[in-house]
């Protein structure tokens, strides 16, 4: 009895020196002057991170447009209400789906990869050779890679919205015959600018963050072998997609719960 | 050059979780001299390494590069510091995504605002020194493993460094890329004047080169002296390591009950 309590503890203790360093590692490479090399580091990293991402989030989002459109259609027509579909496709997308959605096809993703590749890293001693020419691996190998998730994924939400929302159109009124003029413009009436639209965007840049952190940080902390490699990655996407599940009903709760 | 010696490790203590690595390790590293320090694996060579240059810090004791104490500089100072060393990776560590010719540039880039041509010219001479000029566009997967020794060498050196470490430079070598090494290791430092730290346990390569030899064991300094000395050492711990005598005070076996009696008492366990 008393071992396991003393086990809890010791879980407790080692969850919190977890976080402790996990706090201290993004605190270190986040902050810093960018430089033009920074910058130049940056956008290669776009590219890896961003755009590498970007098919795999917009066919999703097609998909997932034409899937709310083709189910929202069966239930609205029972009730001659299917001139509301344009508003429900573009706010299921907007507040819930597109942010959550792409954070669990980015934890996937990019995420992974963004594990392996550092850990890669750290396995073939790259890390530590950098450090003993003098350059700071957090700010030459995390740090591009933090802001780049941090800036993608928002960028990959508003894409997926918006790819969401043109195949709502394409099954709704192109297929099904849903007046045109009432999915666009029930649309517009109903989708608030900062209240949809924006909260969408925080919780995006939420899992953002979160997501590019748990990555990055797993693969910079894990045990150097092939084993610990492939541990690492799964755990990265594991935590990464149970983070933006609860992150988003509290958001959710936040934002539309009317708690505030 | 002064005969203070160039990095002083005193009284050294360092544990990982609950296995103690060092004990008490005391060591004095000549200027412009090959130091060597041996023992068998798994005796934490690497991890003295690593506490020299600042990357692990140690449970009690320190170490002085140049009269500096390493652990007690602030994370810049630390770096600016490690720009005067250059240590070779037992794996190369080459920067997978760069090649050859980026690998070697890439500490004049960081550190240095030189001009293209010049550090163009700078690499190549690196380059030229280990042999690998003609191997400039190729990238590390390309490479042998000896090659990529070569190519992280001349990037070790590339900032000049005062000091050189180098971790198991021998291992898994074929017989000619390790000649090239050993030939490498003691000219470059001959011709720079470097002071070099060779941690290894391939005896022969290493005691031809070495002007001086520490041998780690248990935690602790187990003999030193210079080759010739090790060599005829009455110690018969040091001459099991130094001859590599299969069995001695090193036992072969692990230690387990009396054979005979656990052939005996089998008794369906294992």
């Amino acid at each position: 009895m008393i071992e396991q309590i003393t086990s809890l503890g010791r879980r407790g203790c080692e969850l919190l020196e977890s976080l402790g360093r996990a706090g201290i590692f993004v605190a270190q490479s986040a902050v810093g002057v960018p430089s033009r090399e920074g910058w130049h580091l940056w956008l290669r990293q776009m590219h890896f991170v961003g755009v590498l991402s970007l098919a795999i989030v917009l066919v999703s989002g097609l998909f997932i447009g034409m899937v709310l459109a083709l189910q929202g259609y069966t239930l609205l027509v029972d009730f001659g209400a299917e001139q509301a579909l344009g508003q429900m496709v573009a706010l299921s997308l907007l507040r819930e789906l597109a942010p959550v959605v792409a954070a669990l096809l980015f934890a996937g993703r990019a995420g992974s990869a963004l594990t392996a590749e550092i850990g890669l890293m750290k396995a073939t001693e790259q890390l530590s050779s950098m450090e003993m020419i003098g350059v700071d691996p957090l700010r030459r190998v995390v740090a591009p890679r933090l802001w780049a998730g941090f800036v993608s994924l928002p960028l990959l939400t508003i894409g997926f919205s918006v790819v969401g929302i043109y195949g709502g159109y394409l099954v709704g009124v192109e297929w099904l015959g849903v007046f045109e003029g009432s999915y666009w413009g029930n649309m517009q009436a109903s989708v608030s600018f900062i209240g949809d639209v924006g909260n969408g965007m925080i919780k995006s840049l939420v899992f953002a963050l979160v997501v590019t952190w748990i990555a990055v940080f797993q693969g910079y902390d894990l045990v150097p072998t092939s084993e610990g490699i492939s541990r690492a990655t799964t755990r990265t996407v594991v935590y990464s997609s149970l983070a933006v599940l609860g992150l988003d009903f509290v958001l959710t709760a936040i934002m539309f719960g009317g708690l505030t | 050059m002064s005969d203070t010696p160039f990095v002083v490790v005193e009284g050294l203590h360092f544990s990982r979780g609950d296995k103690e690595i060092f004990r008490g390790v005391d060591l004095a590293i000549p200027r412009g001299r090959i130091t060597a320090i041996m023992g068998p694996s798994g005796t934490g060579k690497t991890t003295l390494l690593k506490l020299i240059g600042g990357q692990l810090v140690p449970d009690a004791g320190r170490v002085l590069i140049d009269g500096e104490d390493v652990h007690r500089q602030s994370r810049r100072a630390l770096f600016a510091m490690r720009r005067r060393m250059g240590m070779l990776f037992q794996s190369g560590a080459l920067f997978s995504d760069l090649s050859v010719f980026e690998n070697v540039a890439f500490p004049l880039r960081v550190h240095t605002d030189l001009p293209q041509t010049m550090i163009r010219d700078l690499v190549l001479m690196k380059l030229e020194a280990v042999g690998l000029r003609g191997a400039r566009e190729l990238m590390p997967a390309e490479l042998s493993g000896g090659m990529a020794r070569r190519v992280a060498l001349a990037r070790a050196m590339a900032l000049d460094p005062e000091l050189i470490l180098y971790d198991e430079p021998f291992v898994g070598q074929d017989p000619i890329s390790m000649g090239v090494l050993v030939q490498l290791i003691k000219r470059l430092n001959q011709a720079l004047g470097l002071t070099s730290i060779v941690v290894s346990h391939d005896i022969k390569e290493t005691l031809t080169i070495a002007d001086y030899v520490y041998v780690i064991a248990d935690g602790q300094v187990m003999a030193h002296g210079t080759p010739q000395g090790l060599d005829v050492s009455e110690d018969p711990r040091v001459s099991q390591f130094v001859h590599g005598e299969p069995d001695g005070p090193v036992p072969f076996h692990y230690p387990a009950v009396d054979f005979y009696t656990d052939i005996l008492n089998s008794g369906g366990r294992r």
